[in-house]
């Protein structure tokens, strides 16, 4: 049996047809690129969305040519809040560093040909698909997009039309499509658990895995444990707002004068299941992140990660912690205070796995030999964003001090630095670390290079002044700082980094033309252009279907075995037998 | 096998204490480490998946029905509106009867792991039919409630009823289209021991689950 | 093994502008924050309770401490990119070190979850110690997208409410029961107004969907949810007018959604109370 699995070593037959190379692909490579190429998309209109928001919180009264009525009005500011953290958290964090960037490379790097479940795999991605196509569908249906914000509380959520514009039709269309999106990733989590636990390469041992392997694991375990929370919640509100039931929506609530008819539902309920979902979600968002920094400084400093073990344990202990804080969103929600203190010092327990994976960043970088690749630089911008918003979350973990801080920009500040850009800069690290594997070609160096400083300085323009008007007190999602007189005097720091967001998301254009650029007239890559270890930088560029052209690795060290003394290149991959490592005398 | 067994490798490069790099230990962890490189079709890492994939997608279908039992279990407490709800009678019919299609489907096992195929198939129509039966129970049971005035919005207890027998109801569906792939062994991709004995785990869970459901909806109502 | 010479160029020892650069601009991007910090640019007003002196209090605590592991990891990071630059060195060869492993995974816990636990004091002060059974009672109800403030008036009993008698149209936005006497006296007025050094107990209510009641010199925040009384107390110790605002998205009149709160001497709380009770 096994002797057969080595002549025919794919489970599926490299396809031929286009449709069925490029379209209903079972390649997990291919399923990989679609994800991302879904996230490009997301992403590109989610940070339209932004440009717009801020666009009006500093020249609220402008005219706009595509608007209808010309002006933007409170509602279509917060259809635009709603849907732009909608799209960013779902459609870009989730889908580009794990479903993406993992679906590609998950399988190479263990060594195995495919997904565990090739079909499982197709099947998650064209319901994320569809999940993207209905909450676009929202833009365009009766009464517009949402207008609850990506957590869309009931009752405000629950209701339908009558508690304001788009939480009719929008607010269902957006049910629906988070609905698919949790079946998605509930057969994307599947398929990656599945495939790590039961395809490793011989000799991979768990120990021996890369550390993105780590992040997509424990991120696969998460979202496993989670999507299916969010589902359930999101089949009850969709029951409450169409069926008349009363889970979420309590009694004798009285709207514009008129009493609905409700019995005594729970809204904090939704908070609960809402936020337990919703904090390993932020972990789902920022995990393979930390996986790929680790990865990038690693390689590029040329020497092991340090504390490989200490690095696995603290994203264990990370996943594990994550279900037991998701309490610390709801401090001031009516939550028994009680309840609340636990979650607070719980809370406080998961800055030490993140303290742990940043001191061992330095480590790595320690005594290095550190090359300034495009890459490498978002890995260094990955771990400088991820100290400043993880520091933040200190404030915010303590109830007492949150009752001065919830709800104003400095949360804003604190979660774009932490699960925002700095998942952002994951991902960006990883394109230009791994375009060469998956396109044969590489990107260009000096665009790379202009790209990260816009976008690192831009980032820390917009979002390092949010901390300073949110300790002052002014409130997030407000459409206009007129209904409030303390909030006027922010207006020049909301003008700044109003500027620094056009110019930012302009940089981003930069990324954009490097990449389709390169698609076509990059330099060619060799099959390992960065003399990585891992296995994926062992086989051809781009892989051939069956990902190790009908071979299979067997493994005999760990990932990280950069300059060891005695060998003479300064790095060792993880296939080469030991006889075969060229030594020096 | 084209590949040296990573046994008799001598390694040069020094071991560290703590270092992930300890020098070609023998593939080991769950899952053995390792299928011989093989993920062909019928390879054995790849059956092993299935049984894995099965244990995996369980964890996540319990954490959905989790979420209802807790969503439940604080709706009940929470409001001062809700009103205990009869469950009719049939039900406890129907428990009985998904209860022996678990024994009826371990008894088909049997009969394939003794080579037994007749028996075995045998012992799987008699499971299909009745969760099919189990099925139409159900649906007596929503049409008892409807004729008793008992409908979706009616109470939060009968929301719930209502949730939870749907939710379990297509999770058994899916179980039936299973069974019956498994009866006329359509998956070509799985063998039929693998495929029956995923689908089996499927089955007795979804059987755990009702049980639990149901004393849940009559003792904790 | 393959080789690339364009590529190995790129990987090979390259300027020192490139580290140089970076490492600067994390050096300005911390010198900015903590110049803004320690010039307090953006000052927030001095909190009016005791309790809000104390949530500051816990609140500079967290800015020491993060303030200091924020200027030595950023620093320390700037530092090691300038200093550990490929100047065509060997990198040194170590997997990491168990002992600091220990050291700092303990450091943490420590300071983490201790800073977590002194802030206990402050939260407790807020939540866990109920009201004082003299504390002025007002009973706070929300709706889209307005705050409604009501005393119980001179019989010192809140007037039972009838939703079905909600009209905020025909002037009875609360829905008093015109049938209970008790409600007859109840104040019902836009703005809080509460004498200063007095507990002040608030009950938040909701008609519709949630809101907030939140005055940034009181560092007080809370939920005002439909279907439950959630009650908060502070004693505001000066004088003033300061602003109440919604922070709980609530719909498309949220950022207009404020209220006044009114810190008045003994006596102008009497005059205010005999006004109102017209
Ligand atoms: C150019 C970059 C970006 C800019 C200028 C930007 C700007 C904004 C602004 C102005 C808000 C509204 C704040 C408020 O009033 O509450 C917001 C909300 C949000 N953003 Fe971004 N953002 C950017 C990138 C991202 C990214 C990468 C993410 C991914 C996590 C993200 C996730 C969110 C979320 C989750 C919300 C909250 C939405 C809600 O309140 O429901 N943003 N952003
Ligand atoms: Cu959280
Ligand atoms: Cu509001």
């Amino acid at each position: 049996m096994s002797s057969h699995a080595h002549s025919a070593p794919h489970a599926m037959p490299a396809p031929t047809g286009f449709i069925s190379k490029w379209v209903f692909s079972l390649d997990h490579k291919v399923i990989g690129i679609q994800y991302f190429l879904l996230a490009l998309a997301a992403v590109c209109l989610g940070i339209v969305l932004s440009v717009l928001m801020r666009f009006h919180l500093v020249w609220p009264s402008a005219h706009l040519p595509f608007i209808t009525g010309g002006q933007m009005t409170p509602e279509q500011y917060l259809a635009l809040v709603t849907m732009h953290g909608t799209i960013m958290v779902f459609f870009v964090l989730t889908t580009a560093p794990q479903s993406g960037f993992g679906n590609y490379f998950l399988p190479i790097q263990i060594g195995a040909a495919d997904m565990a479940f090739p079909r499982l795999n197709m099947l998650s991605f064209w319901t994320t698909f569809l999940a993207f196509v209905a909450i676009i569908a929202a833009f365009f249906v009766p009464g517009g997009s949402p207008i609850s914000g990506w957590t869309a509380y009931p009752p405000l959520s629950g209701l339908g039309q009558v508690t304001g514009p788009g939480e009719g039709w929008g607010q269902t269309m957006w049910i629906v499509s988070i609905a698919l999106f949790c079946g998605a990733s509930l057969m994307g989590a599947l398929n990656f658990i599945a495939t790590i636990i039961d395809l490793r390469a011989p000799g991979m041992t768990l120990m021996r895995m890369p550390l993105t392997c780590w992040g997509w694991f424990v991120t696969a375990i998460l979202g496993l444990l989670a999507f299916g929370v969010l589902l359930a919640a999101g089949v009850l509100l969709l029951l409450d707002r169409s069926a008349g039931t009363s889970f979420f929506v309590p009694a004798s609530e009285v709207v514009t004068d008129t009493l609905l008819n409700h019995k005594g539902g729970s809204p904090i309920l939704w908070q609960h299941l809402f936020w337990f979902f919703g904090h390993p979600e932020v972990y789902i968002a920022i995990l393979p992140g930390m996986g790929v920094a680790s990865h990038l400084l690693s390689t590029f400093s040329r020497k092991p990660i340090y504390g490989y073990r200490a690095m696995a344990y603290a994203m264990c202990g990370i996943g594990f912690l994550g279900f037991m804080v998701w309490g610390h969103h709801m401090f001031i929600s009516g939550m028994s205070p009680y309840s609340g203190f636990a979650f607070s010092v719980l809370t406080m327990a998961i800055g030490v796995p993140s303290a742990i994976k940043t001191f061992n960043w330095l480590g790595t970088l320690w005594n290095g030999k550190i090359q300034f690749t495009s890459p490498m630089l978002f890995a260094l911008g990955f771990v400088s964003l991820f100290i400043s918003g993880g520091l933040s979350g200190l404030f915010l973990a303590q109830p007492a001090v949150d009752n001065r801080l919830h709800a104003t920009y400095y949360v804003v500040a604190h979660f774009h630095l932490v699960m925002g850009v700095a998942a952002i800069f994951g991902i960006f690290g990883a394109t230009y670390f791994w375009f060469p594997k998956m396109f044969g070609r590489m990107m260009s160096e000096p665009l790379g290079k202009l790209h990260f400083w816009i976008t690192f300085a831009g980032a820390y323009c917009i979002f390092m002044p949010m901390h300073f008007i949110g300790i002052a007190g002014a409130i997030r999602r407000y459409a206009d700082y007129t209904g409030v007189q303390y909030l006027a005097q922010f207006q020049p720091v909301h003008k700044f980094m109003t500027i620094a967001a056009f110019i930012t998301a302009a940089g981003q254009l930069i990324f954009l033309w490097n990449f389709f650029w390169s698609l076509k007239h990059g330099a060619k890559a060799s099959d390992n252009p960065w003399h990585a270890t891992t296995l994926e930088w062992s086989t051809a560029t781009p892989p051939p279907h069956d990902n190790f052209g009908g071979h299979y690795p067997s493994v005999y060290r760990g990932p990280y075995e950069f300059s060891v003394p005695g060998v003479t290149e300064d790095y060792v991959p993880q296939h080469l037998a030991p006889q075969e490592v060229p030594r020096s005398k | 096998m084209p590949i040296a067994s990573v046994n008799d490798v001598v390694e040069i490069i020094e071991p560290k204490r703590g270092g992930p790099s300890g020098p070609s230990k023998p593939p080991r962890g769950f899952g053995g480490g390792g299928n011989g490189g093989g993920s062909g079709s019928d390879s054995p890492g790849r059956q092993r998946a299935y049984v894995t994939g099965m244990t995996v997608a369980l964890g996540g279908i319990l954490m959905f029905f989790m979420a209802l039992v807790s969503a439940y279990i604080v709706r009940k407490g929470a409001g001062t509106d809700w009103r205990a709800l009869i469950v009719p009678r049939i039900l406890w019919v129907n428990t009985a009867i998904l209860i022996i299609s678990s024994f009826t489907l371990s008894r088909s096992r049997r009969h394939f792991l003794r080579d037994d195929l007749q028996g075995f198939r045998h012992w799987w129509y008699v499971t299909t039919a009745l969760g099919f039966l189990f099925l139409v129970g159900q649906l007596i049971a929503w049409r008892q409630l409807n004729a008793a005035g008992v409908y979706l919005a009616s109470n939060p207890s009968s929301s719930f009823f209502y949730v939870f027998t749907a939710a379990h109801g297509l999770h058994i569906l899916g179980g039936l289209g299973a069974l019956l792939a498994v009866a006329f062994h359509k998956g070509r991709r799985m063998s039929l021991a693998t495929s029956s004995s995923v689908v089996a785990m499927y089955w007795h869970f979804m059987d755990g689950l009702w049980v639990f459901l149901f004393l849940l909806l009559t003792l904790g109502r | 093994m393959h080789r690339d010479l364009r590529i190995r160029d790129l990987r090979s020892k390259g300027s020192a502008a490139t580290p140089a650069l970076l490492a600067l601009l994390i050096t300005i991007m911390v010198v900015a924050t903590v110049y803004v910090f320690a010039a307090n640019l953006y000052p927030a007003p001095t909190a009016i309770t005791a309790i809000g002196e104390m949530i500051d209090r816990q609140y500079d605590m967290t800015l020491w401490v993060t303030g200091i592991v924020f200027i030595l990891s950023q620093l320390g990071l700037a530092y090691a990119i300038f200093r550990f630059r490929d100047r065509g060195q060997k990198a040194a060869f170590t997997r990491g070190n168990n002992t600091l492993e220990v050291i700092w995974t303990s450091a943490t816990i420590i300071l983490f979850v201790g800073l977590g636990l002194l802030g206990r004091k402050a939260w407790g002060e807020t939540r866990f110690t109920p009201a004082e059974p003299n504390a002025i009672q007002v009973e706070v109800t929300t709706n889209q997208f307005a705050f409604n403030f009501r005393y119980a008036g001179p019989d010192g009993k809140f007037g039972r409410i009838d939703t079905k008698q909600i009209s905020a149209s025909s002037g009875n936005p609360l829905g008093l029961d015109s049938n209970d006497p008790a409600g007859k006296d109840d104040i019902v007025v836009p703005t809080l107004t509460v004498p200063v050094n007095r507990q002040v107990e608030l009950v938040l209510h909701s008609q519709d969907v949630i809101h907030n009641f939140y005055v940034r010199e009181l560092r007080l925040q809370q939920d005002a949810v439909p279907g439950l009384a959630i009650p908060i107390h502070f004693t505001a110790t000066k004088i003033g007018q300061y602003e109440v605002v919604c922070t709980q998205l609530c719909g498309l009149g949220h950022y207009h959604m404020r209220s006044l709160l009114n810190v008045v001497s003994d006596e102008d709380y009497a005059a205010f109370l005999k006004a109102s009770a017209q």
